[in-house]
C-alpha cells in the first residue's frame, strides 16, 4: 500500500439507532455512514447541531457501539486496544476530574498509556508549554475557565504523541483567540506528520484548516472530498457589479444578465449569476458610456454548500412525511 | 498497572471529597460518645465502648461505601469524564477493577482509623483487647468489600438514587437471611421455595457480624474466619464480574 494514502480511519456503512423513551422508540443517529481518513491529512467533519457527529466519534473511540456497519482505526476494528494506544481523544465540552491539578491530571492519563518517570515528567512540561499553561500547572481543575479546561484537555489529548489526533468540537465556547490558538495547534499537528480529523459546526474554521471534509445532516452524508472541489462544483461564484450613470434604456439591458438589480439614485448594483455575464454586462457599461464602480466576485464558502444542503434534506424530510 | 493508576486516582478523589471527613469525624464522635454513655450504665461498661464502637465504625463505613460507591461509575458517566478513560487503551473491566480497589482503600485506611479511635477509648479505660476484637475488625472489612461491590454493580446500570436504594434494601435484607430461611420453613410450598432461593443468592452478611463474640469475649476459630473470609470474596467476584460483564455492554451517550 502506498503510504501517502493509507488509510487511518475506515467507515464502511455505519449506523447506530438509538431506543428512547419508555416506550424505546428507535431513533437513527447515524445512518448508513461510509468516510475514510488518510493519513496526514486534517479532516474536517461538519453538520450541524444534533446531525450524529459525536456518536460517530463515539463510535470510533469505542464509546458506543454501532448497530450495523463497521468502522476501523489502523486498520484494527474499534476498540482494539493496540489502536487506541496510537490515538488521542479530545471530548466534545470536557469536563475532567477538578480535584486534580493539570499536572497531576497529565500524569493520571501519562500512567494509563504506561508512560512513567522522568520521561513522563519532560512530556507533561512539553505539553504544559504547547498549550500554554505552564502558569497553571498546580492549579486545580476546578478553578478553570472553559477555555483552560480545552487547552488541558488538548494536551491530555497529545499525552501519548498520538499518531491520530480526534478532537469532537474543539473550538466552540472558545473566544476568537482562543479558537485561533486551536487551529494553529491543528495545523501544527499535521506539521508534526499527525493525522487529524476534528468535528464542528462553525463552517469557517474548516474551511480554513482541512484538507478534506465530510458533511453529515440527519446521521446521513451529504457531501464529501477536497474543500477546493466542493466549493467550486457544489456552489456557483456569484458578481457584484455597482455602476454609475448607466440610462434607463442601458438599465432595461442589464436586467436579463443579472440575478438582481437594485437601483439608488444613479447608482445600480447588479448581480451576475458568474463570470460568464461579466464580458456581456461590460459591453453594455460601454456602449452606454456608464462608469464601473467595482466588480466583486463573491467568493463561495462552505457555508453556502452547508445551507444549500440542509435546504435540500429539509425538503427530502417534507416530502418523505 | 492501569488498575492501580485508575485506583490511586479514585483515592484521591475519595481523600479530596469533604463527605468522607464528616463522616469520619462523627464516627470518632460517636465512639468517643461511649465514655459519656458509660457513667450512665451500670457495670457492663467494657460491653458498651465495644458495642458503641464496633456499631459506629461497621454503620459509617458502610454510609461511605454506599454513598461513595453509587457514585463510582454513575458520576463517571454523568460527569463524561469516562470518555477519556475509556478511549484509552484501557479495558472496560480495569476501569471497573480499578474504581473498585480505589474505594476498598479507602474504606480499609478508614477503618483503620476509627479502629484506632476505639483502641484509644478502650486503652483509656483499662479495658481488656481480645484478638477477637482484631477478628471482628478484619470480617467489618470483609462486609464493607461486599457492599462496595453491591453499590458497584448497581450503578453500572442505574442512576445514582436509584443504586443507593438497592443497595440500602440489599444491606438491609443481608443481615436478615437466616430469618428469610426462618420464615420460608414456616410458609412451606412456593414460599419456601422462593425465600429460600433468596436466602441462598442474597449475600449472607450476618456472618460477617462478630460484634457478639467481641463483647461476650468469645473467640472464632481461625478456620471459621477463613472460611466466613473465603465465602465475602467469592460473593465479591462473583459481583465483580456481573458487573464487568453488564458494563462491557453499555453505551456512554
Amino acid at each position: 500500500m502506498n503510504i501517502d494514502s493509507e488509510q487511518i480511519i475506515t467507515v464502511h456503512h455505519l449506523s447506530k439507532i438509538f431506543k428512547v423513551g419508555f416506550w424505546g422508540r428507535r431513533v437513527t443517529a447515524v445512518d448508513e455512514l461510509s468516510l475514510d481518513v488518510q493519513r496526514g491529512e486534517i479532516y474536517g467533519f461538519l453538520g450541524p447541531n444534533g446531525a450524529g457527529k459525536t456518536t460517530t466519534i463515539k463510535m470510533l473511540m469505542g464509546l458506543i457501539y454501532p448497530s450495523q456497519g463497521t468502522a476501523h482505526l489502523f486498520g484494527q476494528p474499534v476498540g482494539d486496544r493496540a489502536a487506541k494506544a496510537k490515538v488521542g481523544f479530545l471530548p466534545e465540552s470536557p469536563y475532567f476530574y477538578d480535584y486534580l491539578t493539570s499536572r497531576e491530571f497529565l500524569r493520571f492519563y501519562g500512567h494509563l498509556f504506561g508512560l512513567l518517570g522522568s520521561m513522563l515528567e519532560k512530556r507533561i512540561d512539553e505539553l504544559l508549554e504547547l498549550v500554554g499553561m505552564v502558569h497553571a500547572r498546580d492549579l486545580q481543575l476546578r478553578k478553570f475557565s472553559k477555555g483552560m479546561l480545552q487547552r488541558v484537555g488538548i494536551a491530555q489529548a497529545l499525552i501519548n504523541d498520538p499518531e491520530l489526533v480526534i478532537l469532537d468540537e474543539p473550538m466552540s465556547g472558545l473566544d476568537p483567540i482562543g479558537r485561533k490558538e486551536v487551529r494553529d495547534l491543528i495545523v501544527r499537528l499535521k506539521e508534526s506528520g499527525k493525522t487529524v480529523m476534528f468535528s464542528s459546526h462553525i463552517l469557517h474554521d474548516a474551511e480554513l484548516l482541512c484538507d478534506r471534509v465530510a458533511m453529515i445532516m440527519k446521521g446521513k452524508l451529504v457531501a464529501c472530498g477536497l474543500v477546493s472541489e466542493l466549493i467550486d462544483h457544489g456552489t456557483t461564484q456569484e458578481v457584484e457589479m455597482v455602476v454609475d450613470r448607466l440610462s434607463p434604456e442601458g438599465i432595461e439591458a442589464l436586467r436579463p444578465l443579472a440575478m438582481k438589480t437594485v437601483l439608488h439614485g444613479e447608482r445600480v448594483m447588479a448581480i451576475l449569476a458568474s463570470q460568464r455575464q461579466v464580458d456581456d454586462a461590460l459591453e453594455i457599461l460601454r456602449a452606454n458610456k456608464a462608469k464601473l464602480v467595482s466588480l466583486i466576485p463573491h467568493k463561495a464558502s462552505l457555508e453556502d454548500l452547508f445551507i444549500r444542503k440542509a435546504k435540500g434534506v429539509q425538503q427530502v424530510v417534507e416530502v418523505h412525511a | 498497572m492501569k488498575v492501580l493508576s485508575i485506583a490511586f486516582n479514585t483515592f484521591r478523589e475519595n481523600l479530596r471529597d469533604k463527605l468522607l471527613y464528616n463522616l469520619l469525624i462523627f464516627a470518632l464522635l460517636m465512639i468517643g460518645s461511649s465514655l459519656i454513655l458509660m457513667r450512665l450504665t451500670l457495670g457492663e461498661f467494657h460491653r458498651l465502648i465495644l458495642d458503641i464502637g464496633l456499631g459506629s465504625i461497621n454503620f459509617f463505613g458502610v454510609l461511605i461505601a454506599i454513598f461513595v460507591g453509587i457514585g463510582l461509575v454513575s458520576k463517571e458517566i454523568e460527569k463524561k469524564t469516562i470518555y477519556t478513560i475509556i478511549s484509552k487503551p484501557v479495558a472496560r473491566f480495569q476501569f471497573l477493577l480499578g474504581k473498585y480497589v480505589g474505594l476498598s482503600l479507602t474504606l480499609l485506611i478508614n477503618t483503620a482509623i476509627m479502629a484506632c479511635g476505639l483502641l484509644a477509648v478502650l486503652y483509656m479505660q483499662d479495658v481488656p483487647i481480645h484478638a477477637v476484637l482484631f477478628k471482628a475488625l478484619i470480617m467489618i472489612v470483609v462486609e464493607f468489600m461486599v457492599i462496595t461491590a453491591v453499590a458497584l454493580l448497581f450503578s453500572t446500570f442505574s442512576s445514582a438514587t436509584f443504586s443507593a436504594i438497592f443497595t440500602l434494601a440489599l444491606y438491609v435484607i443481608g443481615h436478615l437471611t437466616p430469618d428469610l430461611k426462618a420464615f420460608g420453613e414456616k410458609m412451606g410450598g412456593l414460599g419456601k421455595t422462593i425465600l429460600e432461593g433468596m436466602y441462598y443468592v442474597l449475600p449472607n452478611l450476618d456472618r460477617f457480624n462478630l460484634k457478639g463474640h467481641v463483647t461476650h469475649q468469645l473467640d472464632v476459630p481461625t478456620g471459621d474466619l477463613l472460611v466466613i473470609g473465603a465465602y465475602g470474596l467469592a460473593y465479591t467476584a462473583f459481583l465483580l464480574t456481573l458487573a464487568s460483564v453488564i458494563f462491557q455492554r453499555r453505551d456512554f451517550r
